[in-house]
């Protein structure tokens, strides 16, 4: 592996009741997340290949573990999103060559489909900075029952040198979906939007 | 005495690697289960709570058979265990109190027995709040490397009328433990101290 893994997490969330109304089955969402040293830390690097190859490997990786989190074959996953926290010695463009290139792929492969942009967002931070991870329907964008979000941290990550990397995954949208939009069972699955 | 009505279930599972010194042939492994349960005595003063004890028995099993699963399936694999709770800010600190009981209780029953005195801490919070839930070794408390702490919660939990009661177990010591003490092979095994 490229990648050097100071520690992996999973987070299984598992909503039963909401507003007191009961979630039957309940909703839930699974993050994977790793911990990895950031090989450009301190430095300014033009080629960032390595962290393209870092972030194909992290795709495959994460998302099987996120969806084993679950107890889910792959395909039977709803809605998916990633996100990257680079310590304070790197640059947020490694987050971007982590996630943009080649992670999408792996991700893609390990559930079956997967037409839509996987949403995404980055930042720069310290240890224990909270990643809000952005969630959308994996085949159809605009289904709007499964805009969502998951926030993960872990206290002692990301290091100085050290790049946070996640991933989440769901079997469900959210608990008590009553805004409209294009519902699940109108996705055409074309275009990777409706 | 009410029953328990739990809104959502947080699992959390860390793989820890190395921490900056050699990586460990064997990772460590700690995992946090959190429920997220209606306060049936929020808003008020009620003298008599203790017989929700015996109510919460049944979920502290769950919770303690969800976190063997969680780290392998072997519960002769775990070896430090703690316990903890946030009470929303409509309940008092005596509330997350009634947890020490049921949250012990399921997982002696599970690790066969386990001799020390399983840590703990409580706090009242609003949604969001950290609890940095504290370890020890399951069979005496003076085992100095598996003196830890894992930091867990929910960005939307506790509500005001919620309390959120927390598991812990570990599968070792610290990845890098090196200041001497009571070891693991030492354990006499008679009063759960050492």
């Amino acid at each position: 592996m490229k990648a050097k893994i100071r520690k992996l997490a999973t987070f299984v969330e598992e909503t039963c009741t909401e507003m007191g109304r009961q979630i039957q089955p309940p909703t839930r969402r699974a993050a994977a997340v790793a911990v990895i040293e950031n090989p450009c830390a301190g430095k300014y690097v033009e080629d960032l290949n390595e962290l393209m190859e870092i972030g194909e490997e992290l795709g495959q990786l994460l998302t099987e573990r996120a969806v084993a989190a679950l107890g889910i074959p792959g395909p039977s996953a709803e809605s998916y999103g990633k996100a990257a926290a680079v310590g304070e010695n790197g640059e947020l463009e490694h987050a971007a060559a982590i996630l943009h290139p080649k992670l999408g792929t792996p991700v893609r492969k390990v559930l079956g489909k997967g037409a839509a942009l996987i949403p995404s967002s980055k930042k720069r931070g310290g240890l224990g900075v909270a990643l809000d991870i952005p969630l959308g329907h994996k085949d159809a964008a605009f289904v709007r029952s499964h805009f969502d979000g998951m926030e993960v941290r872990l206290n002692d990550a990301p290091r100085a040198n050290e790049i946070m990397v996640a991933i989440a995954v769901t079997d469900s949208g959210r608990p008590l979906p009553r805004v409209g939009g294009l519902a699940k069972a109108q996705i055409k699955g074309d275009d990777g939007l409706r | 005495m009410p029953e328990v009505k739990l809104r959502k279930r947080l699992t959390v599972v860390e793989e820890i690697f190395h921490e900056g010194g050699p990586a460990a042939t064997t990772p460590l492994r700690r995992a946090a289960q959190l429920a997220v349960i209606h306060n049936p005595f929020a808003g008020r003063y009620v003298p008599d709570i203790a017989g929700f004890m015996d109510d919460l028995k049944p979920l502290g099993l769950e919770m303690a058979r969800n976190l063997i699963s969680a780290l392998g399936g072997n519960a002769r694999g775990i070896e430090g265990y703690g316990k903890g709770a946030i009470v929303g800010s409509a309940g008092e600190l005596e509330h997350g109190a009634l947890w020490h009981v049921p949250g012990g209780y399921g997982m002696r029953e599970l690790l066969g027995g386990a001799k020390a005195i399983v840590a703990s801490t409580k706090k009242v919070g609003g949604p969001g709040t950290r609890l940095d839930v504290p370890i020890t070794h399951i069979n005496a408390s003076y085992v100095r490397s598996h003196f830890d702490a894992m930091e867990v919660g929910l960005v939307d939990a506790p509500l005001a009328d919620e309390i959120v009661l927390a598991l812990v177990m570990t599968t070792g010591s610290r990845v890098h433990a090196r200041v001497g003490g009571l070891k693991a092979s030492e354990i006499k095994g008679e009063d759960g101290l050492r």
